[in-house]
């Protein structure tokens, strides 16, 4: 069940962008059609190499991809490489999610905060993280250091948004019956904001998960000596494509078990909306 | 209830006025009644006159802008049923019910005993784990009816409860709200548009003016009880109605 549900329900979220209907299929079905759809990709790929014979620094085949994914694990260094990645990656997520969640809260309750704020925000979200990646490593060097701050930088947008329109989601009825109630407002923001604003919460978390992959890959490429990002440059520099191959789909493996792990999560604690995933 | 004369709710020469970007908005004027306990008392008005502000007003969420509101406790517990049935999607049934007194910090058993009870005078046995979005438009209103009684309130407010539902499951749920009504003896003040919903549930009825609202008709009602369906067709019942019919028609003509 775990396994299915990390890749099977991925896919079924960026289908159901498109179509509600998808959800209704069941799981066996879903792992079906995943496997059917990743042995096709595989194979059009290893036909893709054969007939166009280029040569492996330029684009090599799965099965050479595979041999070399073996190998890196062995030699430990695509382990030593992911935990690096990951930690930048988690560190950011938490430290970026945590300074947005409180600034978001502020914001919510505060409007005129919120006025005073609103052009350094727009103006931080209108600037690409990607352009002052450089600026940041040149700062605070080519460590993980710079890559935490990167990530923070990419998740903190999203997760703020999410908060305050979470937040701002509340109904007023709601708001008025806690008050009638006679709420603390330490009861207010345990039983009614943090359960009301969750949903649109999480799905900033979501989000930020794999903007939070992207922002670390970046700050490595731009300068770093350990990382995943690293490892790309590393394949790049000596022609090593495989290697180049491997780093980008634990890449891709990661950002999809964040995103899978983020939605456990969501699951765990918005069980009340499980009728979405138990209809049909 | 002869034996206490006290009122439970003193209202004297209440007065509302908003302040806004747009300008000043006078919701309400110069009102003045009292509610006798037990009573069920029914508040009637156009749109617009200010029901709902002075129901707002008694709940404690506006404050007046003049005049006052004297409950016969300092501290009184307000039960408030909101237009919609405002349930807390995440909370199951039986949660949605227990809120007011997790709020007030009373030990889980007797919540849950208390709670039970009231799964049990509003019919909604069987429903105690589903959640809001499982149930009909009438049974969100009982649950929120039981949520609202659950803190043993000293006055229920109700604000349109019914005004959703249609006719037949809202005159159904009028006559539930009498039966609870009477086996909890509540002071019950209730915002409705309907005139003979007013009239049939109530013991006194106030009509309200256009803005800014005023008490133009304080109407009591000598229908016998308990209410029976039938009565709506009873003479003393269409007098009621169309005295109300008439004032309210009548403002409205001075008013437009």
């Amino acid at each position: 069940m775990p396994r299915q549900f990390l890749s099977g329900h991925f896919l079924m979220k960026m289908k159901s962008m498109q179509a509600d209907t998808a959800q209704k299929t069941s799981p066996f079905t879903r792992l079906a059609y995943l496997l059917i759809s990743l042995t096709a990709g595989v194979l059009l790929w290893h036909l893709l190499t054969i007939v166009l014979g280029l040569p492996a620094f330029i684009l090599p085949g799965p099965g050479q991809v595979w041999r070399r994914f073996l190998q890196s694990l062995a030699d430990g260094q695509l382990q030593r490489h992911t935990l690096v990645t990951l930690g930048e990656v988690l560190a950011g997520l938490f430290i970026g999610g945590f300074a947005a969640t409180c600034l978001g809260y502020l914001l919510a309750k505060s409007a005129t905060l919120e006025k005073l704020l609103s052009p350094y925000l727009v103006a931080s979200q209108s600037l690409p993280v990607v352009a002052i990646a450089p600026l940041l490593v040149i700062w605070f060097g080519p460590g993980i250091l710079s890559k935490i701050i990167v990530c923070s930088l990419t998740v903190f947008f999203p997760i703020l948004i999410n908060t305050v329109v979470g937040l701002r989601e509340v109904p007023q009825d709601l708001r008025d019956l806690m008050r009638t109630l006679k709420a603390s407002p330490l009861q207010t923001f345990r039983k009614l904001e943090v359960p009301a604003a969750l949903p649109i919460y999480m799905g900033g978390m979501r989000v930020g998960a794999t903007l939070a992959v992207i922002g670390a890959v970046v700050g490595e490429l731009v300068g770093a000596d350990r990382g995943l990002g690293f490892l790309i440059n590393v394949g790049r520099g000596q022609y090593d494509t495989a290697l180049v191959f491997v780093a980008v789909f634990t890449l891709i493996l990661q950002a999809m078990a964040l995103y899978g792990l983020v939605l456990l999560i969501e699951r765990q604690f918005l069980s009340w909306q499980s009728w979405r995933q138990e209809a049909g | 209830m002869p034996s206490s004369p006290k009122p439970a709710l003193q209202v004297e020469n209440l007065g509302v006025i908003f302040r806004d970007a747009s300008g000043v908005v006078h919701a309400l004027h110069d009102l003045t009644f009292s509610i006798p306990p037990n009573g069920f008392i029914s508040l009637i008005g156009p749109s617009g006159s200010g029901k709902s502000t002075l129901l707002r007003v008694l709940a404690g969420l506006v404050p007046p802008t003049e005049g006052e509101v004297r409950y016969h406790t300092d501290e009184p517990k307000i039960g408030m049923v909101f237009q919609s049935a405002n349930l807390m999607p995440w909370r199951r049934v039986i949660d949605n019910i227990s809120l007011p007194l997790e709020l007030k910090g009373v030990p889980r058993q007797e919540i849950s005993e208390r709670a039970q009870d009231l799964i049990h005078l509003v019919g909604l046995e069987g429903f105690e784990r589903a959640y809001p979005r499982d149930l009909s438009g009438g049974m969100a209103q009982r649950v929120a009816i039981a949520r609202a009684l659950i803190q043993d309130p000293d006055i229920l407010l109700l604000d349109e409860p019914f005004g959703a539902l249609d006719a037949l499951t809202r005159e159904r749920m009028g006559d539930e709200l009498l039966n609870i009504w009477h086996a909890r003896q509540k002071t019950v003040l209730m915002v409705t548009h309907s005139i003979g919903e007013a009239v049939y549930l109530s013991d006194q009825v106030l009509a309200l003016s256009t803005r800014p609202g005023t008490i133009i008709l304080d109407l009591p009602v000598e229908l016998p009880r308990p209410r029976q369906p039938e009565m709506r067709y009873a003479e003393a019942f269409s007098e009621l109605t169309h005295t109300l019919r008439d004032t309210l028609q009548e403002d409205h003509g001075l008013a437009g």
